[in-house]
């Protein structure tokens, strides 16, 4: 084997080297100099991402067990910003919350190895890998989840992870073990070439979907996700929201343009039941929610049902909407969790209603988090309005306009709660509002690029057509 | 540097000035500077056009430049004018500087207020130089949202209910508006190219099937028909407009209804004439009904605001009415009016903020005798009434005329029984019209505490004055503005007379 090939795989090489690099730090520095691993480990993260862009030539290894395509490179570069955005924005919190015997060092760990699982997973070729990507994505997030030892909610919130990803993994194998079982190959490409029409391989199909459609917190699979987006520290809800949710709709992208593409229509056809399914629960539900963080993972469930208007009828450009729906959506939801996460470290304070006035004391946050509620809501001129309206416009080229107009319909439904928001920081009175919150440079940072991100990435039709280009060859 | 881009970047760039001011007179200078700007940008267009006309030229959008933006999906940033659009950016300049000059008193919050104000104004001129259906929808957005902040936090009354009624509504009509822009576009592939486009001259020479357009034309025209005030969705207007700041009231009943009627004839009529000339017949129907409906309500109503927002339901359906009735005459009256009631909604707006300052009551039966204590806001508003009855001599006269001649031109029964029943509403225009002039200016003062209240101050005045000259202008000179409008038409009536 020649090992020039092994670059392929430099996303995940990089991060185990750091993720080691973690461990050895750990180790070698006293307990009251530990803080000073977060700058270290932040700019070790900012060059990866960095590396990441660099092109390298795509193939695949292992006969065909790792794949990597230019739109897989894409896909890890976009989880690589998000993460790089996660780990400023939690700077701060580690700093305050991680003192004595808890370590900083093991959250850089748990990140940076569930993110190593998200790569395995979209670059594999086969299920095994996938299986084992999956897993290593999602099972370091429960210690994440329940990383606040002494909160209650913190610790029910880790188990209510844990268990659901139990059960989804579980139904996940049992859909790849009769896919093995029907085809006698776990090789993406061999079951693709290979699929016929039967019962057997619809149940495997419907239960792969089912375990993904878990991770992406989809309706009727999403009962876990207010529960634990509440339990969880902020800063671990805004990795669960963004880059777990992210890797799994890339995998169901990857997954459904490449192994299911021979039953199009069947996925169609599911697609259209839990994208309406999943809009019109979401929206409801989030309407009536008095927490912050609950809003927010309503929101994000509501969000996820837009992702099926990109998939359905199988078109590029609608593969390329979707990850740019994705990547936008990165920087609004990052943007409206390092708000919340802001005032809720120095504050403690997580409902609506103690949001009121907020505008008064906190300008810049209040600024963020309507720019990031604006783009969640698809308001020009902000970025979320360009990732919706390709979404829109990809459904509507394939002919689904009745599911556009629901979609569009839920859309104006959203942005009442996203206004809801709006409207107590800005325009609801508020005798004791949320004093002005300080703060570090590390939280200022990680909202600036957001906002940045927002506002810009829309504007650049460049990005989009980047984007498309890489995905011409997915058909 | 080119004329159109201009009038986008000076609004931008004036948001940006006001965003690094720090006292409230640098805000309010940069506002009034930047939109002065506007103005004269504006008025330099009208003449710019002018000569190209002069010159010969002959297509039917000037100054047309395109820009590629997606090219996946091949949109372009393509800008240009006709005659329509650029009088009504005269329109919008005018409105918007006189806007801000009647803000010049907003003291809560006031970079915020400026900044919201100005960033509406953007989408406002966006949306009227694009000929491109995304980015028309993009500034029709823009110009929306900002008014739910405008509203809610400087709004009087149940102002965040009518913010948000307001805001839903709107962009509920957007999100219909959305989807038949969606469909013109799927259904577009034939143009040159072979590629689906979002460009209105791309589309318009193209012919789109019938039973598409059967299905995307009343959505066109619902989207769009709504921020004109359709009836049955006109009801975010009354809410809206009464609680609405003074400024915002003259900008959305002046300029942004009138977005409605440019997007009704510009998209839906001109590039569907087809489901135009078969499914008039139902908005026909409707807007006959926001015509007389809206007169009827503005009788009824106490509060000043409320009966200039019913009013202008009134006058607004007028618009939808005439340009539905796809004949050049009419078309013409619906544009003059357009303007005609951007400019005299802005300044009935202007002067009930005036008076509702001093008198601190909106409410018409607590007032009465104002004539005497505010003679010039007192005439001003007799004027601006005057001309909203449409009395030869103002801008009302005009439109009108032009709106109920081209209507009676078609011989069938139905439309010759709509454009009476329509005709009807100017009696009625001038029942509620002398009935609050009356109350409102004449007879003796209701209330001791109006006897202590001052006539209007220098920008006040200024506001007045700039409004009251355009109004008289095209009253006097109603066929300059006329030709003006009517070469543009000729595209629009010519692809609707095709279709017959």
């Amino acid at each position: 084997m020649d090992f020039g090939q092994l670059l392929y795989m430099r996303h995940e090489i990089i991060l185990s080297a750091i993720a080691l690099i973690v461990l050895i730090l750990e180790i070698s520095i006293s307990n009251k100099n530990i803080e000073k691993i977060i700058p270290v480990l932040t700019v070790l993260f900012f060059i990866n991402t960095i590396a990441g862009f660099f092109p390298v030539e795509t193939g695949s290894l292992f006969g065909g067990m790792y794949k990597t395509t230019g739109i897989t490179i894409l896909m890890k570069n976009i989880l690589n910003i998000g993460v790089l955005i996660v780990l400023i924005q939690s700077a701060g919190w580690l700093k305050s919350n991680f003192t004595g015997s808890s370590n900083i060092g093991g959250y850089f760990f748990i990140v940076i190895s569930s993110l190593i699982g998200m790569d395995f997973m979209i670059s594999s070729g086969n299920f095994l890998m996938f299986y084992i990507g999956i897993e290593l994505a999602t099972i370091p997030l429960a210690a994440l989840v329940a990383s606040e030892k002494l909160k209650e909610r913190s610790a029910e919130a880790g188990v209510k992870l844990i268990l659901s990803a139990a059960l989804s993994s579980g139904i996940l194998l049992y859909g790849i073990s009769l896919l093995y079982g029907t085809n006698g190959s776990l090789y993406f490409d061999n079951i693709a070439s290979s699929f016929q029409n039967n019962s057997l391989q619809m149940l495997a199909f419907i239960f792969i979907f089912t375990g993904i459609a878990f991770k992406i917190s989809i309706v009727p699979f999403h009962l876990w996700t207010a529960d634990v987006y509440e339990g969880a520290p902020v800063n671990i809800t805004s990795f669960l929201s963004v880059i777990s949710k992210g890797s799994a709709a890339f995998i169901l992208l990857i997954l459904l343009f490449t192994v299911f593409k021979g039953i199009e229509g069947t996925w169609n056809s599911v697609l259209y039941f839990v994208s309406v399914l999943t809009m019109t629960i979401g929206n409801l539900f989030a309407i009536r929610q008095k927490n912050i963080k609950r809003f927010l993972a309503f929101s994000s469930i509501a969000q996820a049902g837009f992702i099926p208007l990109g998939i359905i009828g199988g078109s590029a450009i609608g593969f390329s909407s979707v990850v740019y729906f994705l990547l936008i959506y990165l920087f609004s939801n990052l943007g409206a969790f390092g708000v919340v996460a802001a005032i809720s470290n120095a504050t403690g304070r997580e409902n609506i209603d103690e949001y009121n006035g907020l505008y008064s004391t906190n300008k810049g946050l209040s600024l963020v988090m309507m720019l990031s509620l604006f783009s969640l809501a698809g308001i020009p001129p902000v970025a979320g309005f360009f990732s919706k309206f390709f979404l829109f416009t990809s459904a509507a080229k394939q002919g689904y306009y009745l599911l556009v107009f629901i979609a569009l319909i839920n859309a104006t439904i959203s942005l009442y709660y996203y206004l809801l928001v709006v409207k107590a920081m800005f325009i609801n009175k508020n005798e004791m509002p949320i004093g002005p919150v300080k703060n570090d440079a590390y939280t200022k940072l990680g909202l600036i690029i957001c906002a940045i991100g927002i506002i810009a990435i829309g504007f650049a039709g460049i990005i989009f057509d980047y984007i498309n280009s890489l995905t011409f060859g997915i058909k | 540097m080119d004329i159109l881009i201009l009038l986008i970047l000076v609004p931008v760039l004036t948001v940006l000035a006001i965003s690094i001011s720090r006292t409230k007179e640098q805000i309010r200078m940069s506002a009034a500077v930047g939109m002065g700007i506007q103005l004269v940008q504006a008025t330099y267009l009208v003449f710019a056009y002018l000569a190209e006309r002069k010159n010969g030229n002959v297509d039917d959008m000037l100054f047309v430049r395109s820009w590629e933006w997606f090219k996946s999906f091949n949109i372009q940033f393509s800008i240009g004018v006709d005659g329509i659009s650029v009088s009504l950016i005269a329109l919008t300049a005018i409105v918007i500087f006189t806007g801000v000059l009647t803000s010049w008193k907003v003291d809560n919050l006031s970079k915020e207020f400026f900044i919201s104000l100005i960033v509406l104004t953007t989408g406002v001129f966006g949306f009227f130089i694009s000929l491109d259906l995304f980015s028309m929808f993009l500034f029709f957005e823009l110009a929306v949202i900002p008014m739910y902040l405008l509203i809610g936090i400087w709004g009087s009354g149940p102002k965040e209910y009518a913010a948000m009624k307001l805001t839903l509504m709107l962009m509920g009509a957007s999100a219909v508006l959305l989807l038949g822009i969606l469909g013109l576009y799927v259904n577009s592939a034939a143009a040159p190219g072979g590629l689906m486009t979002f460009n209105i001259i791309d589309i318009s020479r193209l012919n789109i099937p019938m039973e598409v357009q059967r299905i995307f034309f009343p959505l066109l025209f619902v989207g769009f028909g709504v921020l004109g005030a359709l009836f049955p969705f006109h009801t975010w207007s009354p809410d809206g407009h009464s609680s609405a700041p003074t400024a915002v009231s003259m900008l959305h009943a002046g300029v942004l209804m009138k977005m409605g009627g440019y997007g009704c004839l510009r998209v839906a009529m001109y590039l569907m004439p087809g489901a135009a000339n078969e499914m008039g017949w139902i908005f026909i129907v409707l807007t006959s009904i926001s015509v007389v409906y809206g007169a009827f309500g503005a009788i009824v109503q106490k509060d000043l605001k409320y009966i200039n927002a019913y009013s202008s339901v009134s006058h607004c359906g007028l618009v939808l009415f005439a340009i539905l009735m796809s004949d050049k005459i009419s078309a013409n009256g619906a544009v003059l009016q357009m303007i005609s009631h951007g400019l005299m909604t802005a300044l009935f707006f202007a002067l009930i903020g005036m008076i509702y300052e001093r008198t601190h009551t909106r409410d018409i039966r607590f007032m009465g005798g104002l004539m005497k204590v505010i003679p010039f806001l007192g005439v001003a508003y007799m004027i601006a009434g005057l001309a909203s009855l449409g009395l030869p001599g103002l801008s009302g006269f005009v439109a009108e005329m032009n709106v109920f001649v081209g209507a009676f031109q078609h011989s069938d029964t139905f439309h010759r029984i709509a454009t009476i029943v329509v005709c009807s509403s100017i009696v009625i225009t001038a029942v509620y019209i002398l009935r609050v002039v009356a109350t409102l200016l004449l007879g003796p003062i209701k209330n001791n505490d109006f006897n202590l209240i001052k006539d209007a101050v220098w920008f006040e005045r200024a506001t007045v004055i700039i409004l009251i000259f355009a109004i008289a202008g095209i009253g006097m000179a109603p066929l300059w503005l006329s030709d003006f409008i009517s070469r543009s038409l000729d595209p629009i009536i010519l692809k609707l007379s095709m279709i017959k």
